[in-house]
């Protein structure tokens, strides 16, 4: 099986290095950029499966990169990691296209696990994005346009809080007696209903990103 | 959509209001020719002209200003001399109005009223202009590269497609009125003076000298007129001294607050590079600081609410025993004693974890705050144990978690396997 290719996109070239090293071990680091321009590029001449995002860069930041190169390079999956955890950062970049977001406390292997993830088209939550989905399907929506993307299922629910628990998926699976597949399923459903539902709480989060950039 | 179809008063190249500027975009004519028709319209239907300007000016649409304002000062010292006349011939159309509506007192007010609009006109141009322009008053220019004060919304910059200047942004190099900046004021003043002396040749108060109280208030009027441009000028460089100063308060605060946490701790970091917990300790410690300083907490005051508490318990318990927490709470309320109970648990719970689990990873805390209940988790990936093997002389457990959940009308639950780590469960109604 070959490894994973990875580009790091990153404007900081320690931080870069330090990933990369983290790397090595587990997956194919095909390519670094330190800017937008630079990762779209990078994007359309390498072709790497995943692409590690910062979210916040100087000239536009990971939804950018995201915005142009999601729809000529649909093969490719994204997965923003940053030292933010406001949510309205963590929702837009996944809004706009993201598999998955992880913060850049992250450990190598836990890394290495959600790109593999992320680049087998699953999606990858961590604790803190667990907590924020949670947190914004809670409560009644005063106009729920599409119920179905609006509510969260039970089950759905469940697994979103045993990730924000600390439990890996394998872990998820043995307490509710599912299969991994079906872990991933309810993960990869809830990316989808963060992506499209019309809540208030995520709408307004988005917006107040696009406000900023 | 193209906006130059519908008829507008154009913010730029406005000299009065506008309208003719805007007329001018709409038939794609200089204003100027505009300006100097609606001239020759107002004294030849006797002030008909003015009353259309007026209604045009009340009931047309503006388009916003979108040339920068930079370059209007540029136009400035040409321009001046327009106001000037403008203002003077707009009170001229006014005092017919007011003629032809029978509202009359004397004919010998016209050239007075004129002459000190005309002045107060260019006065106001002159020193409403660029604050900056004091000193080396070279025509109102300003210093070229500098925006002004108050054009500091983005919007102002942007120029839009379309919106049909007639100038060409950005690129007025030339200026004609350089050097007559003194003269204009100058001339401006003694129209205004000029009128106020021909006011009140006028009405002979130099014959019988006696008419003080209506020389008085020429001398108010004429002093107003002259004074009001400079009042609003010192209020505008006031302002902006102002919004320096706190701009520079707030560099220097910045400054001092990364003086005292981030540096000392970079400091203290490399003093202590030989020990990678303490430096990860010291490093979170930091992080969080920032964090809160940031988001505008001030860290100092008491926790209100049960999310908060539960993540300062986090990280009180991290500070002290340099095993990394990472807490996530979903939902709020405020802090009751009940909730009280609950965070001291938790606490202990963490406390526990870090005993016996500090070197297997992060730890994590997640509560989830409803409104019939809250839940705390404390999860670790340490070895696991055996609740039932524990001897009874170990109360940590027992008492402080177990007890103190049951006092309060909770209960905990602890699920340990063995070599995948222990989670403790605190669940706590609300009422």
């Amino acid at each position: 099986m070959s490894q994973t290719r990875v580009a790091i996109v990153d404007d900081h070239a320690i931080f870069r290095a330090g990933v990369r090293s983290e790397l090595e071990s587990g997956v194919e680091v095909v390519g670094e950029a330190s800017t937008v321009r630079e990762a779209i590029a990078l994007v359309q001449k390498v072709r790497p499966d995943v692409v590690l995002l910062d979210v916040h860069m100087p000239d536009g930041g990971g939804q950018e990169v995201i915005r142009q190169t999601l729809e000529s390079h649909p093969d490719t999956r994204f997965l923003a990691l940053s030292v933010s955890d406001a949510p309205e950062d963590v929702v837009a970049i996944v809004r706009s296209g993201a598999r998955g977001y992880v913060t850049k406390t992250i450990s190598g292997p836990e890394l290495i696990d959600a790109i593999e993830r992320v680049s087998q088209g699953d999606a990858v939550f961590s604790p803190q994005l667990a907590g924020f989905v949670l947190d914004a399907f809670s409560g009644k929506d005063e106009d729920p346009v599409d119920s179905e993307l609006d509510q969260l299922t039970p089950r759905e629910q469940e697994v979103l809080r045993l990730i924000a628990r600390g439990y890996l998926y394998k872990e998820i699976a043995r307490r509710l007696g599912i299969s991994i597949k079906t872990v991933e399923a309810h993960a990869s459903s809830v990316l989808r209903k963060l992506q499209l539902s019309t809540r208030h709480e995520l709408s307004r989060w988005a917006a107040e990103r696009d406000l900023i950039d | 959509m193209d906006e130059r179809k519908q008829l507008k008063r154009s913010g730029d190249g406005a000299l009065l209001g506008g309208v003719c500027a805007g007329i001018g975009v709409r038939l794609d004519i200089d204003p100027a020719l505009i300006r100097v028709a609606a001239i020759i319209a107002t004294f030849v239907t006797g002030g008909l002209g003015m009353i259309i300007y007026s209604l045009l000016w009340l009931m047309l649409p503006v388009t916003p200003k979108t040339r920068k304002s930079e370059d209007d000062f540029k136009e400035t010292s040409r321009n001046a001399w327009l106001i000037g006349a403008g203002f003077g011939v707009v009170t001229l159309g006014l005092l017919f109005i007011f003629r032809e509506v029978g509202l009359w007192w004397s004919d010998a007010l016209v050239w007075p009223v004129v002459l000190a609009a005309a002045g107060a006109g260019l006065l106001w141009r002159q020193f409403s202009g660029p604050s900056d322009s004091a000193g080396n008053d070279s025509g109102g220019d300003g210093v070229p590269g500098e925006p002004p004060a108050w054009a500091t919304t983005s919007e102002t910059i942007q120029p839009r497609e379309g919106s049909g200047s007639t100038l060409p942004p950005g690129r007025r190099q030339s200026r004609p009125g350089r050097g007559f900046g003194p003269y204009r004021g100058a001339f401006g003043l003694a129209l205004v003076i000029g009128a106020g002396v021909l006011f009140l040749y006028i009405n002979g108060v130099f014959d019988r000298a006696g008419n003080a109280a209506l020389l008085a208030l020429t001398v108010i009027v004429v002093l107003a007129l002259v004074l009001a441009p400079l009042w609003v000028r010192l209020g505008r460089n006031l302002g902006r001294e102002r919004a320096e100063r706190i701009r520079s308060q707030e560099r220097a605060e910045v400054a001092a607050h990364l003086h005292d946490s981030v540096l000392q701790t970079l400091a203290l970091m490399q003093k202590k590079s030989d020990d990678p917990r303490q430096v990860s300790t010291l490093a979170r410690r930091q992080e969080r600081e920032l964090r809160d300083w940031l988001s505008g907490k001030t860290g100092t005051e008491a926790e209100t609410s049960l999310a908060s508490a539960l993540e300062a318990a986090a990280a009180e318990v991290e500070d002290r025993h340099g095993v990394p927490i990472d807490a996530v709470t979903v939902g709020d309320r405020p802090l009751d004693e009940r909730g009280a109970a609950l965070v001291a648990a938790s606490r202990e719970a963490m406390t526990n974890a870090v005993r016996y689990a500090g070197d297997a990873g992060t730890i994590r805390l997640y509560g989830e705050i409803t409104d019939g209940e809250t839940k705390v988790f404390v999860r670790d990936r340490g070895q696991g144990f055996d609740l039932e093997s524990v001897p009874e002389d170990r109360r940590g457990v027992r008492d402080s978690i177990l007890g103190r959940m049951k006092l309060n009308g909770g209960f905990a639950e602890v699920r340990s396997t063995e070599g995948e780590g222990t989670e403790i469960e605190l669940t706590m109604e609300t009422k």
